[in-house]
């Protein structure tokens, strides 16, 4: 089975509703996740020099990337 | 007199490669104006004046953010303005983590490190924040501590002093004619202040710019001769980077070929200063910026990621550095 994503990490919307070209290609060049992609809130998001850690308040970490 | 445009490279070869003396207001619009076919040569000059001028070595720094949104101030580019509904949510960087930060970036071999918050000024809490930050940075990392907090009293720039800031950030970010369409909630005159205050009290000035904002070449110009004017250490050149929910979300990247001329120009207005690439390169310029940018002026650079957003691998930054036989700036030559 395989698993996807509810929500737009880009822009917290529905994956199934709208176009998320946009928001993959930010997420490509520059951005970092902004939305959990369980439940659609904004993450907490802290960008460092070399990586940037990520948590959503109600699921939890989202991610912790060390480039 | 009027600057033409066939003329303004000539001008400029003998005024600021042989003389060391920046271009003027006019001087850089005909620099800013100029054809496609002649940025290869205000590149080349620009080079050549960073070279004659500031020397081979480059300046590398990083950043981080210790307070991420919630900013109260409108700056309209900014996606971490309280006031408007970007996708950035608040949060605190604690002091192991701003240590660690500073450990990592001077790994890449940087001598400058800005810690930086979102903020109109600093508080009681930041400032105690940032004093224990840059107490425990100088017990554990050898790299010089700078600063970004915004608006600053007379104490704060002193207290500020007092902890070891070497340098201080504060960007004019446009043209005193436009700043007042990109912020209302500060005038540039109160940065202009600030700006003052920070070289009163004997810190370096660093002070830069956001390209791309909806100003006209004009008025790119007369930024140029304003940040000329302020005579800073350092000027960093950022690109706006069009964020979600910001005023400036709808407005176009600048291309690679405009922002090659604005750093031609912005080098021959400030022979001397430190000129870095700062924030939005990635998007303007793709890999190949970085090239062209430190072959046409630019000799300092952000490395590694910005205040919400990425930039690239350190390594491939440096990698090019040593490709291009240009040194990275030691901490000895710094202090």
């Amino acid at each position: 089975m395989t698993l996807t994503a509810a929500h737009c990490d880009g822009c917290g919307v529905s994956e199934t509703q709208g176009d998320h070209g946009r928001c993959r290609a930010r997420r490509a060049a520059t951005d970092p996740p902004r939305f959990c992609t369980a439940c659609g809130r904004k993450l907490v998001v802290q960008v460092l020099p070399v990586g940037w850690t990520a948590r959503c308040v109600r699921c939890g970490d989202a991610g912790v990337v060390a480039r | 007199m009027t600057m033409t445009q066939s003329d303004v490279l000539d001008v400029a070869r003998e005024q600021v490669l042989e003389r060391g003396e920046g271009l003027r207001e006019e001087q850089v619009l005909a620099v800013l104006q100029l054809p496609d076919e002649a940025l290869s040569d205000a590149l080349a000059l620009a080079h050549e004046v960073r070279l004659r001028w500031c020397g081979p070595e480059v300046e590398v720094e990083g950043i981080v953010s210790v307070k991420t949104g919630g900013c109260p101030e409108d700056c309209h580019f900014c996606s971490q303005s309280g006031r408007f509904e970007t996708p950035v949510r608040a949060v605190r960087l604690d002091i192991p983590s701003l240590v660690e930060a500073a450990r990592q970036t001077a790994q890449t071999g940087a001598t400058e490190f800005c810690i930086v918050a979102a903020v109109r000024g600093p508080d009681e809490r930041l400032m105690a924040q940032v004093r224990d930050g840059i107490k425990a940075i100088r017990a554990a990392v050898d790299i010089n501590v700078a600063c970004s907090l915004g608006i600053l009293t007379s104490e704060q720039a002193q207290e500020l002093e007092d902890m070891g800031v070497h340098r201080y950030n504060h960007n004019l970010e446009t043209a005193r004619s436009h700043f007042a369409k990109v912020v209302t909630t500060h005038s540039w005159e109160d940065r202009w202040a600030t700006l003052q205050l920070v070289r009163e009290h004997g810190m370096e000035v660093c002070c830069g710019a956001i390209i791309g904002m909806g100003e006209s070449l004009a008025q790119r110009a007369e930024l140029a001769a304003q940040l000329a004017a302020l005579d800073p250490d350092e000027v960093p050149m950022n690109f706006l980077d069009p964020r979600p929910g910001t005023p400036l979300a709808d407005l176009p990247v600048v291309e690679a070929p405009d922002a090659l001329r604005a750093i031609a120009a912005f080098r021959l207005a400030m022979p001397r200063t430190v000129l870095r690439f700062a924030g939005g390169r990635e998007l303007t310029f793709g890999d190949l910026g970085a090239r062209d940018g430190v072959l046409g002026g630019i000799n300092a650079i952000i490395v590694g990621n910005y205040l919400t957003t990425l930039g690239r691998d350190p390594q491939e930054d440096l990698d090019l550095l040593a490709e291009l036989s240009m040194p990275v700036k030691a901490l000895s030559e710094t202090l």
